[in-house]
């Protein structure tokens, strides 16, 4: 089990060049070889004592093993970890960008504007993310020729912006109208009254449901790994396949789901406290 | 300072057409106090409301010092930080300390670095009477301290004019007293003021001229002494009778 988060790798040291080794000198747990090329240039190697392959004076050709290297590397688990945490972060930015925007156009007095909010939000919210994902990658992503992971965040920044527009808008509509009037009655204009007076009460507002729904990009993340995005269920899915270990590695993947669910959870909790101190 | 000209406000709810401004005319000079009174729904909050264009009219002229902010050419964030505004509601901004209510307008409008604005504001809060208040939250204040401070926040603006929309209709009794205080030193001071109430006595105390509205229309207007003893109309007879 403990190989999926993490495990030592031997990387094997290779001669860059014909030469001689010159040269080995043990120093504690590196061994360090010297070699010397046929043109004269003389270059230090350091591989882990005991893992020599090679003796003093020995003539070598390009690509001989001189030793090993053992290393600390991320285990699938861990890896696809690390992923989903990145890829969630990017969508969720995204998605509050787009969300902000579509939100405001959604409350815009232009006809056109606020209609095109409108279709933008029920085209992703009457479709499900699974079927979005395919059209972003295999329809979109195959004429523009992107990479995989720009089509998966895109998709995921877009579904989260629909669900995100809708509770700006209604979070922004229930600040009370004379907040908007006493910032203008002060000569501030629309966006300065926007930014500086509604959205930061309307924000405190929506925290709860925008965590929701951030919380709900995460899990839903898992969906990229149809593209062949290596996040955690892909990963999990492949060491599963290869070890047959499916109780434990589920188990634990969903262990790993929780911890980045619960970890914006108590920050948003702590967000919300710090909130409430006007009140 | 203040010229309205046939302005008419139609509201349109579920097909019911309500005339709330019809065709008022009437003026405010530089240093006078107007007091509009009447009964509710006569259109008086409607028609201080358009002074400073935060309800729009369909019809008529209003000029703040010459200026018609009607036309699309002016500029009506510019008009409005010269016409200071306070809410019958307070409308102050629950999410800043009663200094970050007074300061954020003067520097965003006015353009003063952050230590003209807090000097500006701790000698208007020192004027409303309430010095110590200044780290508080609105919420934390009485209606008629947080209404003190909405004042104070109008007035940081330099405003020429003061507008007032039933500033005491939403306090308890014994904190009216304390707010008409704030404004009867205002006037004092000679500060331009249109004001929206129901406090005869203040009217009758303060005013330069009364107007009174029933119906979206000026009925009568008149010094308080004219107004309050010899009243020409009947409906003004009938109303006084009503709330003295």
């Amino acid at each position: 089990m403990p190989q999926y988060f993490a495990y030592e790798a031997e990387d094997v040291i290779k001669a860059p060049f014909d030469g001689t080794v010159t040269a080995i000198a043990e120093s504690g747990s590196t061994t360090t070889v010297t070699l010397q090329s046929d043109a004269g240039e003389v270059l230090d190697f350091k591989v882990d004592t005991g893992t020599v392959r090679v003796s003093e004076n020995e003539l070598l050709f390009d690509g001989d093993a001189l030793g090993f290297v053992a290393s600390w590397r991320m285990g699938p688990l861990l890896d696809g970890f690390f992923t989903t945490i990145w890829i969630s972060v990017v969508a969720s930015v995204l998605g509050l960008i787009i969300g902000l925007i579509a939100g405001l156009m959604k409350i815009s007095k232009n006809f056109a504007v606020r209609n095109l909010s409108t279709i933008y939000i029920e085209l992703i919210r009457g479709t499900p993310l699974l079927v979005q994902i395919y059209i972003a990658y295999f329809f979109i992503g195959a004429v523009f020729d992107l990479h995989r992971n720009v089509c998966g965040i895109g998709a995921l920044a877009l579904f989260a912006g629909a669900y995100v527009a809708e509770i700006i808008r209604a979070g922004i509509q229930a600040i009370p109208r004379g907040q908007m009037e006493a910032a203008r009655s002060l000569g501030m204009s629309m966006p300065q009254a926007m930014t500086e007076i509604i959205l930061p009460q309307a924000f405190r507002r929506i925290l709860p449901p925008l965590s929701g729904q951030f919380i709900s990009l995460i899990k839903d993340s898992s969906l990229v790994s149809v593209i062949a995005i290596t996040e955690l269920t892909k990963r999990t899915k492949e060491a599963v396949s290869s070890s047959f270990l499916t109780f434990e590695l589920w188990l634990v993947a969903a262990a790993m789901y929780l911890i980045i669910t619960s970890v914006l959870s108590q920050f948003v909790f702590y967000l919300e406290r710090r909130a409430r101190a006007s009140d | 300072m203040i010229r309205v000209e046939n302005v008419s406000k139609v509201f349109k709810s579920r097909g019911a057409v309500v005339r709330a401004v019809d065709d008022v005319s009437t003026t405010v000079d530089k240093g006078e106090v107007v007091v509009v009174i009447g009964p509710s729904g006569s259109g008086k909050s409607t028609l201080i409301r358009c002074v400073n264009a935060l309800e729009m009219f369909e019809k008529g002229h209003v000029y703040i010092d010459g200026v018609d902010i009607a036309d699309r050419k002016t500029n009506i964030n510019k008009i409005r930080a010269e016409v200071g505004m306070v809410f019958q509601q307070f409308n102050l901004f629950p999410h800043k300390t009663v200094l970050g209510n007074l300061t954020l307008a003067q520097m965003r409008v006015r353009k003063r670095n952050t230590a003209e604005a807090e000097e500006k504001a701790r000698m208007l809060l020192k004027k409303v009477g309430i010095p110590e208040k200044e780290q508080e939250y609105p919420s934390r204040l009485s209606g008629g301290q947080q209404q003190r401070v909405a004042i104070a926040r109008a007035l940081a603006m330099d405003p020429k004019v003061m507008l007032f929309d039933e500033p005491t209709s939403a306090l308890d009794p014994e904190m009216v007293g304390e707010v008409l205080d704030v404004m009867k030193q205002l006037a004092k001071e000679g500060m331009t003021m249109m004001v929206v109430t129901h406090e005869m006595g203040f009217a009758r105390e303060v005013a330069d001229r009364v107007l009174f509205m029933d119906q979206g229309k000026i009925v009568e207007i008149g010094t308080p002494e004219h107004f309050f003893t010899n009243p020409q109309e009947e409906r003004t007879k009938l109303f006084l009778k009503q709330v003295l």
